[in-house]
């Protein structure tokens, strides 16, 4: 049960968005620019990096709502998604994915544990400023939304189906802030 | 110097804002919603405070001056105030709820999941309400963000303290959402 009075059959931040739509809204508006905005990096594959930010943050409900946003986003090549979850390394995405993944993977960490090393490999893979700043700040905003879902222990469906639903949701509508329902 | 090409001089997540203003505004609008809005129970002090305390516990240079000079200037106290908090906040001289509030914030930085019902329910009999409670789970998340995008993409800091404190009357009275990123402290709006 939520640490805090909250509506009891909504998921994750979307109860916690309308406990506090104040915050809520930045929140959301944070997601769509990042997700769905302008950027080099294809709505796929940002959601694939929210997912594996989220699945090394041991977020349940970030990973799996994330994850199911990736597949539909991914259309035919969905099995990518849990390929690059299962075995990020060894999944058949491009060197340069793997590169940012890896940068976001050492965000999720701390944000000084990135090198100028790993820097340097996703440049000469082809990656550019705005590729690496999306990524960081991507795997950085997970690092919020992750402990923000978790650390007021909100309401995390364990039935699959239900993310399937979020996920198609989320890749056709992206990020709109809940309404209260009367 | 950064990682990437800011195309600027700013320090911090200034560069970072001025390079990618999309995403400032948001950012911005949190951080004012959380730490500058008078609609909260918490004073300012104390929600730069937990953001302070976080930024250090994340080794975060660059924030844990900037929000600690802020807590300095809302607390009316000296900086050596701050560094004992953020150093040990349950043998600092502040009230038992904040204590109480800071634990939370250190267990939401290591991760959501540590953060326990015990915390919670200490929390909540020294008097802290579910309101509370929420805003210091989200600054906290949000400074495992800001700290992250802030040495994630290797900005840098002045090590001058000072300059930080010097800083702090501005922001104070500006607030967060209508930041100027380029905008420096002049004789008037220095303490």
């Amino acid at each position: 049960m939520a640490y805090i009075e909250i509506e009891k059959d909504l998921p994750g931040i979307r109860s916690l968005v309308l406990f506090r739509p104040e915050t809520g809204k930045p929140l959301y508006e944070l997601a769509q620019i990042l997700l769905r905005g302008n950027s080099p990096l294809t709505e796929a594959e940002r959601e694939l990096i929210a997912a594996y930010v989220s699945y090394r943050n041991d977020c349940f409900f970030c990973m799996s709502s994330h994850a199911a946003a990736s597949r539909c986003l991914y259309g035919n090549n969905s099995h990518i998604v849990d390929e690059v979850l299962k075995d990020m390394q060894h999944a058949p995405v491009s060197d340069k994915l793997k590169s940012l993944l890896h940068i976001a993977g050492k965000v999720q960490i701390l944000g000084n544990q990135v090198t100028p090393e790993d820097i340097t490999a996703a440049r000469e893979l082809g990656a550019n400023d705005r590729e690496i700043h999306d990524t960081v700040l991507i795997a950085a905003t997970f690092s919020m939304f992750n402990r923000y879902v978790d650390g007021l222990a909100s309401f995390t469906p364990k039935d699959p189906a239900a993310y399937e639903e979020m996920g198609k949701r989320m890749s056709e509508k992206g990020y709109v802030l809940p309404q209260k329902t009367i | 110097m950064a990682h990437i090409h800011l195309n600027n001089q700013l320090p911090g997540i200034r560069g970072l804002m001025a390079f990618s203003p999309e995403t400032e505004k948001p950012l911005n609008d949190l951080a004012e919603i959380l730490l500058h809005d008078d609609n909260n129970s918490l004073t300012r002090g104390e929600r730069e405070m937990i953001g302070a305390y976080v930024s250090s516990q994340n080794d975060c240079f660059y924030c844990q001056n900037v929000h600690g000079a802020l807590a300095q200037y809302y607390f009316q106290c000296d900086m050596q105030l701050i560094d004992a908090i953020k150093s040990n906040p349950l043998s600092a001289p502040i009230s038992e709820k904040l204590k109480a509030l800071l634990t939370i914030a250190g267990s939401v930085q290591k991760g959501g999941k540590y953060v326990t019902a015990e915390q919670i329910e200490n929390a909540r009999k020294l008097g802290a309400s579910d309101k509370e409670i929420h805003d210091t789970v989200l600054i906290a998340a949000a400074f495992c963000m800001f700290n992250r995008y802030v040495d994630g993409l290797g900005t840098w800091a002045p090590q001058d303290r000072q300059l930080y404190i010097d800083r702090a009357k501005m922001r104070a009275e500006d607030g967060y959402s209508k930041m100027d990123v380029t905008k420096e402290p002049t004789t008037t709006n220095l303490k």
